[in-house]
């Protein structure tokens, strides 16, 4: 729902790195988007090639999306189970005991540049 | 053409942000001003329940509010018409929630030594509200009657980031399908912590307590200095 805002944040860490590296031009940047950070990737696509047009140092970086799977783990069973088919109550043992482990993340992993 | 590389960068987007609110939460505290971040769903009563409860406190505490909106200053006007307090308007531009630096821009514009207590409205939203820390000291969401009492099943990261839920509207409950104990025991499910206050801004039922709440908060934080 927020993903232009979201590419005004990330837009702005890219262009910090960039100035720190002395580099001329940003070719990709790759982000990490967990399966339930609730960030769209094709919206944030989207939002991404309108805004990165404002940006000479970025104005034709493509946006590569690289998913991370969202995981629960059950504080009774021990055990870990995929967040988006079993939700928050544990399939192992029906425990509502759980946490996210991980697939909430929305983070800048790498760019490329010259 | 000179060779790309690859720059590692490795960090959450939010990260800067979470930190921006860090720093402005404990700048806050030194100067002795509670932030009380503000969220609910249009119409569920935010400005109604700010002028009850404005009205209750202004002889007690200094009130300031922040009106965030994606346009219009028809809250702000109304906020100062109805209880004389200072009061500004914070367009977001187009944006669907406040960030920590949006609201710092909007405390700038604020005579922050005459404040005790500085609420912030925020855009009316249950989603992206809850995702963007905003520096506030404490984080409160309306929930009215009539949007119904599972809101908290489908919006659980709002009701999850709240120290307070207030119910509102709950003089016409017995006009729609919402079960009070059945909405608390949904709350507790995703906040065990949040605490629950009933009110109706409109007949002013429930608005001494959410009152009491914020004078007590703010004690609060003054204490821990």
């Amino acid at each position: 729902m927020h993903e232009l805002g979201v590419v005004f944040y990330i837009i702005r860490d890219v262009k910090a790195v960039a100035e720190e590296n002395h580099v001329q031009k940003v070719h990709s940047v790759t982000l990490e988007i967990g399966e339930v950070s609730t960030v769209i990737p094709h919206l944030l696509e989207d939002c991404w090639n309108w805004a990165v047009k404002r940006e000479p140092i970025m104005d034709a970086a493509k946006l590569k999306v690289e998913q991370i799977d969202a995981v629960t783990y059950c504080e009774d069973c021990k055990g870990t189970y995929p967040t988006v088919q079993y939700g928050k109550i544990c399939p192992l043992c029906g425990s509502e005991h759980t946490y996210l482990l991980k697939g909430n993340e929305v983070s800048i992993k790498e760019i490329e540049a010259t | 053409m000179d060779e790309v590389k690859i720059i590692e960068i490795k960090k959450s987007v939010f990260a800067d942000n979470d930190a921006d609110a860090a720093k402005l939460r404990e700048e806050l505290k030194r100067k002795g001003v509670f932030l009380l971040n503000l969220m609910s769903s249009p119409g569920s009563g935010k400005t109604t329940t700010l002028i009850k409860t404005i009205n209750l406190l202004k002889d007690k505490l200094r009130v300031a509010v922040m009106e965030a909106d994606i346009d219009s200053d028809v809250d702000a006007k109304k906020i100062l018409a109805a209880t004389g307090v200072q009061s500004i308007q914070l367009h977001t531009g187009g944006m669907c929630h406040l960030d920590a630096e949006m609201t710092r821009q909007g405390l700038d514009g604020l005579a922050l030594d005459d404040v005790d207590l500085c609420i912030l409205e925020n855009v009316g939203n249950l989603v992206c509200p809850a995702e963007f820390d905003t520096g506030a000291t404490k984080n409160c969401m309306i929930l009215s009657v009539p949007e119904g009492d599972d809101k908290p099943l489908k919006y659980p990261l709002m009701f999850s980031v709240c120290d307070l839920v207030l119910i509102n509207k709950i003089d016409v409950a017995k006009y729609f399908d919402f079960d009070i104990e059945r909405c608390k025991g949904y709350i507790r499910m995703r906040n065990p912590r949040a605490e629950v206050i009933e009110i109706s801004a409109l007949t002013g039922e429930g608005v001494d307590k959410f009152a009491a709440w914020l004078i007590d908060q703010v004690r609060k934080q003054r204490e821990e200095k």
